[in-house]
This record gives C-alpha cells, structure tokens and sequence, in this order.
C-alpha cells in the first residue's frame, strides 16, 4: 500500500511537469496554430543553462536560475514568431497550410537548436545534487516536493494573467477569434509573440525543475516533446485546462508502468494515445 | 527523361565504388520522395510515417535476405508495407490535419519502441545482422524500385484515384458528396505509398552489416523526404525527384566536409526553405521563366 502511494505520489509530481510542459506546447498551438515540435528543445536549454550557472564560479541555486531562464526562453520565442511565424502566417493561403509550414519549420528548429546544444555542451549526460534528502515517511526525494510546488505557483500566476489581465483577456478573446479579436482592437501580433513567448517560457521553467530532478543530455528535448504532444491531444488541443488533468493522467500512468516494467512506459503512453485518439479524438476539454 | 534513365542503368558497368553508393542513395531518396508525394501531395495530409514503413523493411530484409532470395525478401516487404499501411490507414485516416500528422510521427517512435521490446523479450539482443549484397545489386534493386515507383505514382495521378486525392485535398465533404468513396482513396493510396518505403528499407539494409531499431526507424528517414518534396516543389513528380537528388548530394557534401554541422545546417535550410520557396526549386524557377518571358505571375 506505501508503494502505491508513493507511485502516485511521484505520478503527481512528474504529471505536473508534464503539465507545465503541455501547457506551454497548447498555449502555442491553440492561439498561434503553432504545433512546435521543438518545444522539449526548450526544455533541454532551460535545463542546460540551470546546469551552466550552477557550475559556474556564481554557483548559482538551480531554483533562482528560473529567474534566467524564463525571460530568457521568453524572448527566444518572441523573436522566433515575430520573424519567423509571423511571416509564414502571413504568406501562407490557408490556415492549415500554415499549421502544416509552420510545424515543418519548428522541425528545422529542432535540429538548429539540438545542435548548437550539442557543439556548446556535448551530449554527455549530466545532473545537478540539489535537496537530494528524502521526506521522513515517504521515499520521496525532496527536490521533487520543491518542483511540484513551483509548478503549482506557476500554475495558479498564469491562471490570473489569464483571467484578470489585460493581456490575458487578449490571449483569450484571440484563442477563440484571431479575426474579431483584431476587430476589438487586440493586437494580435503582439498576442501571438507573447504567447509563443509564455509557451516556451513554460518549456525552461520545467527544463530548470527536470535539471535536479532527472538526469540531462542534449538530445532528451524529443521525448518530452512527444509526451507534451499525447498530453495535448489527451486533453483536447488548445485547452488549457485539458493539458493540465492530460498531464497529470500520464505522469501517474508514466509511474505505474515505470513500477511494473520501465521498459515499457513509452509504449504504454503511445497506447493510452493511440486509444484516445481513436475513441475520442477531440481530448477530454476538447469541444 | 528516357536518357537519363538508359545513363542511370547502365552506370554500374562504367562506374565503380562511390558513384554507385551516391547514386543508389540519390535513387533511394527520390523513390521515398516521391513515395510521400503520391499520398500526402495531392490530399495535403502530411504522413510522418515514412520511417515506420521503411524501418520495417530493414528488419523484414534482416529476416528474410538469406534464406529467401534478395528480390523475394524486397517483395515480402512491399506486401508487409501495404498491408500495415492500409490497416493504420483505415484505423486512422479520419483524424483530420494536425491530428493525423501527430499519430503518424507518433507511429514511427511506437513501432520503433515495439520492435525494441520484442528484440528484448525474444532475442535478447539490441541489433541484428543483415545478409550482404554488393553495391551494384543494391544499386539495380534501387534502380527498378524507383521505375516502378516512378510509374505507380503517374499512373495513380491519372486515375480516377488521382483525381479523387486532388478533390479530397480541395475539399473533403465536397468530394464525399459528388460521390467519393473518401475513405477508401484514401487508405488505398496510402497503402500504395507504403509499398516503395518498405522496398527501399529492404535494399538499403542489406547495404549495412547491423541494424538496430535506432538505425532502422530514424526520424531523418521521416523528414528529409518531406524537406526534399518540399524543396522541390510538389506540383509534379519533376520537383520531387530534383529536391532528393540536389539534397542527397550536397548532404554528402556536409557530411564529409562538416560531420558535427551536418544536422545544423539541415534544420537551417529546412527552414528557409519554407520561408522563402513555397512553391519548392520548381515554382522558383517557373517564376523566373515567367518573369523572363514578361508575362505576369499567375495567381498562387
């Protein structure tokens, strides 16, 4: 029975990240009809740059590089779409002709990215000693409990930027209707920019939390690219909400299939997706 | 056209070692191609599947190339190829746009990941062996897949199939209402398509000592075709065969001048090349002709 707790105890603990990762990845393609397949890369340069600053001379704690990463990812993806998506978006006949264009370019941007990853920090496998201690009664390391905790304050901020701000009202108001939304005044490249920009932002801050929790190598970005991708689909792609309780179902699936047979878990989330797909093709949130 | 395909069969017998490898991969590439074309061209579904289908003829030629001649172990896999894609087709093929391109990516790691496991649960092995041919049979295998592919994809545009591929991509209830049977274009064509992938991944194994499902279900093998046909533009079969011929040789460029940036400068140009030719190498340069001549640009 204390297995079991601890399994879906650890489940919740990496469902969040999943969470955090797939909202990111559904904030992008259910405003800006950007299916970034290279968001986990993202991810990998939020975790890698936490590594590099905790290994530099400042040695700096891997929880206040978030305070680096994030604006740092954040303006990586502005510019992206402000160059690069805006573009194709504008040049692009059809919308699905653009979310096709545009998922193929952020392939691209995959193999740019991993790469310059790899010549900058090779592609050995490192990991970061933080709050390595267990819980007294669980074995639960701590630096998982500290990770989840960022994921839910990150969670519940973005969740009044969404419903109290300006701007997320915006964001809101273009999710559903880019056209009328532009009509009301939004500005909708602006919104599109910040966006991308908050998607990716979400992909460093889980790079940072995944840095002390698992071990990191340069080409670990597709794997959590693909997990975000079945999270986004599970919950019904664009909803917010539905990435959240997507994320979660699979990191609690990811920890029962790990107990059982680790070798096992990336086919065991390829069936929960493939059957979902099937059975319910537009997610758990999906309309 | 006909000159070069005469050069291209009787290159082995005046030319050895490297040109042979470089042209049976250049023959490679342009079949998968020019294979994804057939599909995902006309009905603007983008398949991400092509590794999946190529992958398995790796491991069906790593069982079959030995005890079954090499030329009955290419066919066994163009049958398998068919048969798996018409069952995932039929399976899948009414997930629309964004949906069907992520289960076919999705696909590609599941079957690698399944291979993997039985590799575990029943060999205990990573890789396998394969049986070797020589470059110049590799190369005529190629050569005859390609024609075949070649004329199963014009005669596929010609059909009454074609036609329904076109109008499926125009408008997909349109053409279930002027009397389409949507589905079954659909995962007939898609079946159709599969069969050179798996061909290709037949012969190609048979070029390596060793494979293992990291080998066999790439990821490059899903999109350098896509970045090829789009490359060349997807208008007719021309565009294809030039974008695979053009990348192939300047990838073997990079890989011999600059190991480390290979993959970097390939994401580079991915991306501008979808920036910055929508219509692929073709549309380029038709506008220029256009330009050229004076007349206007027609409308996109």
């Amino acid at each position: 029975m204390a297995a079991f707790r601890d399994i879906i105890i650890t489940g919740l603990l990496l469902g969040g990240i999943f969470a955090l990762v797939s909202v990111g990845l559904s904030l992008q393609y259910g405003v800006g009809r950007v299916l970034n397949v290279a968001h986990g890369e993202f991810i990998m340069i939020g975790s890698f740059v936490t590594f590099w600053l905790f290994g530099s001379t400042i040695r700096l704690n891997p929880l206040l590089s978030i305070v680096i990463t994030a604006p740092l990812v954040f303006v990586i993806g502005w510019f992206l779409h402000a160059t690069l998506f805006r573009r194709l978006m504008h040049t692009a006949p059809t919308l699905d002709i653009f979310e096709g264009k545009s998922m193929l370019a952020s392939f691209g941007l995959l193999y740019v990215v991993q790469n310059i990853a790899r010549i900058i920090w090779g592609s050995q496998t490192h990991k970061i000693d933080y709050l390595n201690t267990t819980v007294t009664g669980a074995q639960i390391p701590l630096n998982r409990l500290v990770a989840l905790g960022v994921v839910i304050v990150v969670a519940a901020a973005f969740y009044v930027f969404l419903a109290r701000t300006r701007m997320g009202k915006a964001i809101r108001s273009s999710a559903q209707d880019p056209t009328t939304a532009g009509l009301m005044g939004v500005s909708i490249n602006t919104v599109l920019a910040v966006c991308f920009g908050l998607g990716l932002a979400m992909a460093g801050i889980a790079g940072t939390l995944l840095s002390f929790v698992y071990a990191i190598q340069t080409s670990m970005g597709l794997q959590y690219t693909v997990i975000a991708m079945i999270v986004v689909v599970l919950g019904g792609l664009g909803s917010i909400t539905g990435a959240m309780i997507g994320g979660v179902i699979l990191g609690i699936v990811s920890q029962l299939v790990t107990h059982f047979q680790p070798t096992l878990t990336m086919i065991a989330y390829y069936v929960v997706f493939i059957i979902l797909l099937l059975a319910r093709p537009k997610g758990i949130m999906g309309k | 056209m006909l000159v070069i395909f005469v050069l291209l069969a009787i290159l082995p017998t005046v030319n050895h070692g490297y040109t042979v490898t470089l042209f049976a991969d250049i023959l490679r590439y342009a079949t998968l191609t020019v294979a994804w074309v057939i599909f995902s061209g006309p009905t603007g579904y983008m398949s991400l599947a092509t590794s999946a289908f190529y992958g398995l003829g790796f491991y069906i030629a790593a069982v079959a190339n030995g005890p079954l001649p090499f030329a009955a172990a290419i066919i066994i896999s163009g049958i398998a190829g068919f048969a798996i894609a018409v069952f995932v087709g039929a399976l899948t093929l009414r997930l629309r746009g964004v949906y069907f391109c992520i289960f076919t990516f999705a696909l590609t790691l599941l079957v690698q990941n399944v291979v993997m496991e039985i590799e575990r649960l029943v060999t205990q092995t990573r890789g396998r062996f394969v049986v070797n041919e020589t470059a110049e049979a590799a190369y005529y295998a190629m050569f005859v897949v390609f024609l075949f592919t070649m004329v199963m994809a014009i005669m596929i545009r010609r059909s009454r199939y074609g036609l329904a591929l076109q109008s499926i991509g125009e408008h997909e209830e349109a053409a279930a209402h002027s009397g389409i049977n949507v589905v079954r274009s659909k995962v007939l064509v898609f079946g159709a398509s599969a069969v050179p992938m798996a061909m290709a991944g037949a012969i190609i194994a048979t070029r390596r000592t060793y494979i293992d499902p990291g080998i066999a279900f790439n990821l490059n093998t899903t999109f350098l075709p896509v970045l090829m046909a789009l490359f060349g533009g997807m208008g007719n079969l021309v565009g294809p065969v030039i974008g695979a011929a053009v990348f192939t040789y300047i990838g073997e460029i990079l890989l011999t001048r600059f190991p480390d940036l290979y993959m970097l400068i390939f994401g580079a140009v991915l991306i501008l090349a979808i920036v910055f030719m929508p219509n692929g190498i073709v549309g380029l340069a038709q506008m220029a002709w256009n330009k050229m001549r004076g007349g206007r640009r027609a409308p996109a």
